[in-house]
């Protein structure tokens, strides 16, 4: 029950920083990408701003061992940077120079009853089943990835 | 390079960076979880038992419903047609699970915890949207 609560708060306050920093916009995002022309750097005032408040939270939850809805605080187990990290970043970095859209965005961006927000859903939930499909096919014995 | 004056917006960019930062601050206390959209997103398509997920989800959509009855918020403009944006959509998806997380898991949480995996997957899919940005606006033309 906490727990929910806690979740939906965070995507809510979540969702209004990407409303009020322009960054559900794809076009500003886009902005921020393109280097070579006109560029808008506000992206990394976000990326700033959040990581400011963020870190504090994070070196308290390490000294945590429980949150406040009882439940362990999981982070992700450490690994090194191997090819599925670097590949995988590759391909999440162009998909994002093609369209200025990451997944937050995209979620977001429903609740302006967009229906490109729609198509790129479902292309990135597709996208999602894929690979997990192929992990199971390769049959790769690795722990579960964990959201980073 | 020139700075873009007319968009810039550091001062609203910076306090959504607070609100994003509060919301993963909120989320790991709370909750007890990273808050990288594509995996909390995958997690609830993937294992739908776990409803907080879905609760997060809900947050998000409900968003700028809200924010627009506070300020003015015009609706996203998305730039490229359908069938790139399908593509573009598949690869962020795919990519985001092999890579273990997103802007907000990697660039965000990542950072913010000084995981050298999320410091290397950010400058790798940073690189990578600029060079793709740089290729479709600059050379395709």
């Amino acid at each position: 029950m906490v727990r929910n609560i806690v979740a939906l708060f965070a995507g809510l306050v979540f969702g209004l920083g990407l409303c009020l920093s322009g960054m559900y916009n794809p076009q500003k995002v886009l902005g921020f990408l393109d280097i070579a022309g006109a560029w808008d750097p506000s992206l990394a005032f976000v990326m700033g701003g959040a990581i400011a408040v963020a870190a504090p939270a994070f070196a308290l939850a390490k000294r945590q061992r429980r949150s406040w809805s009882g439940e362990t605080i999981e982070f992700p187990p450490t690994r090194p940077i191997d090819g599925p990290l670097a590949l995988g970043a590759v391909l999440f970095g162009a998909g994002w120079g093609l369209a200025g859209v990451c997944p937050g965005p995209a979620l977001v961006d429903l609740g302006f009853f967009s229906s490109s927000a729609a198509l790129f859903v479902v292309a990135m939930t597709v996208g999602v089943f894929v690979h997990s499909g192929l992990r199971a096919g390769l049959r790769v014995r690795r722990p579960i990835a964990q959201d980073a | 390079m020139t700075l873009d004056l007319v968009h810039f917006t550091p001062l609203a960019s910076l306090c959504g960076g607070v609100l994003i930062g509060g919301a993963a601050a909120l989320l790991i206390l709370g909750a007890g979880r990273i808050l990288g959209a594509s995996g909390v997103y995958a997690g609830a398509v993937q294992t739908p038992a776990e409803v907080w997920r879905w609760w997060w989800l809900v947050g998000l959509v409900a968003a700028p419903l809200i924010a627009k009855l506070v300020g003015n918020v015009p609706a996203p403009v998305f730039t490229v047609g359908p069938l790139t944006l399908a593509a573009a959509g598949l690869l962020v998806g795919f990519g985001a699970r092999l890579g273990s997380g997103c802007t907000s898991g990697h660039g965000v949480c990542g950072i913010a915890r000084l995981s050298p995996r999320s410091l290397a997957a950010t400058a790798i899919f940073m690189t990578s949207g600029f060079l793709v940005v740089f290729a479709v606006r600059h050379l395709a033309n």
